[in-house]
């Protein structure tokens, strides 16, 4: 898989959207790959203990996974040389039915001297905007 | 317990290394739902013009958290753990961490404010191998006020 061109983007264009579904084993299987094990992700008594709805997803499951739809977009995760988001709402993930989160992107910016391009990514999960201010800035030859 | 404004310009020594493998990044891809073969495959990644296979962008997370781990257990720093919620986070890749890489981290605390209620604390971690700056992560934490 050849990365993306520099030549071939242009501001405006959309990366593909991908619905990513959430259930509790996928975030018992974030919580051992990150060592993140806060029972708030995969404990709902804990979770409820503490004031949640439920057991929420990690921030940086949701923010790692939008980092592989931008990283499979330039065709090489490795270009990926800068990425920064806000959490602005837990993803909610009930037992039962788990959850979706929905990332699209779009291209913001391009520095042709620089080979850098920057996407805003969008998540979201039902009505909630789950980042905020998520950009990441790739870099293409 | 407010949380102690006079951590704000600390730096902590550096961790002791950690030692970037190929089995975990190949289960951190795994677990945010990465098939990328410059993760996975090693011929893959050198063609791509890595030394060895490379961690997803958000890898570095598992390191910085642990730098992270300093300040929050550090008693004197006030932060009641069980209330801690991740408000910010951003990476910035000189290079990508790589299999084999043994990864410093340095841990600066950049801010402490109030807000609203809670206490919000930004740290930023400098990560190197072998004194070559490799990657700076910056986190900002929300320790949820007591009525909040």
């Amino acid at each position: 898989m050849a990365p993306r061109t520099l030549a071939s983007v242009t501001v405006g264009d959309e990366l593909p959207t991908r619905t990513v579904h959430i259930e509790r084993a996928s975030l018992v299987q974030y919580a051992g790959a990150s060592l993140d094990r806060n029972p708030i992700h995969w404990d709902e008594r804990f979770a409820r203990a503490v004031g949640l709805p439920d057991v929420i997803a990690h921030g940086m499951f949701t923010m790692g996974a939008g980092a592989t739809v931008v990283g499979d977009w330039a065709g090489d995760a490795g270009r990926v040389v800068d990425y920064g988001t806000r959490f602005t709402k837990p993803v909610v993930v009930p037992h039962d039915s788990g959850a979706d989160v929905v990332f699209a992107g779009v291209v913001k910016k391009v520095d042709a001297d620089a080979g850098l391009v920057t996407v805003e990514l969008r998540a979201t999960c039902g009505d909630d905007k789950v980042l905020g201010r998520a950009l990441a800035v790739v870099h293409l030859r | 317990m407010p949380v102690n404004a006079d951590f704000v310009g600390r730096e902590y020594p550096p961790t002791a290394p950690y030692a970037v493998g190929s089995a975990k990044i190949r289960e951190f891809a795994e677990a945010v739902g990465s098939s990328d073969p410059v993760h996975l495959d090693r011929e893959a990644a050198v063609a791509a013009g890595y030394r060895d296979v490379i961690a997803p962008p958000t890898f570095a997370v598992l390191i910085a958290q642990q730098c992270d781990a300093q300040l929050m257990l550090d008693p004197e720093a006030g932060i009641d753990y069980s209330r801690v919620v991740h408000g910010e986070q951003r990476f910035t890749h000189h290079r990508p961490l790589t299999a084999g890489d043994d990864v410093v981290g340095v841990l600066h605390v950049d801010g402490v404010r109030a807000a609203g209620g809670h206490a919000m604390v930004t740290t930023r971690t400098e990560l190197s191998v072998d004194g070559e700056a490799v990657c700076t992560a910056t986190s900002t934490l929300v320790i949820r006020g007591e009525d909040a």
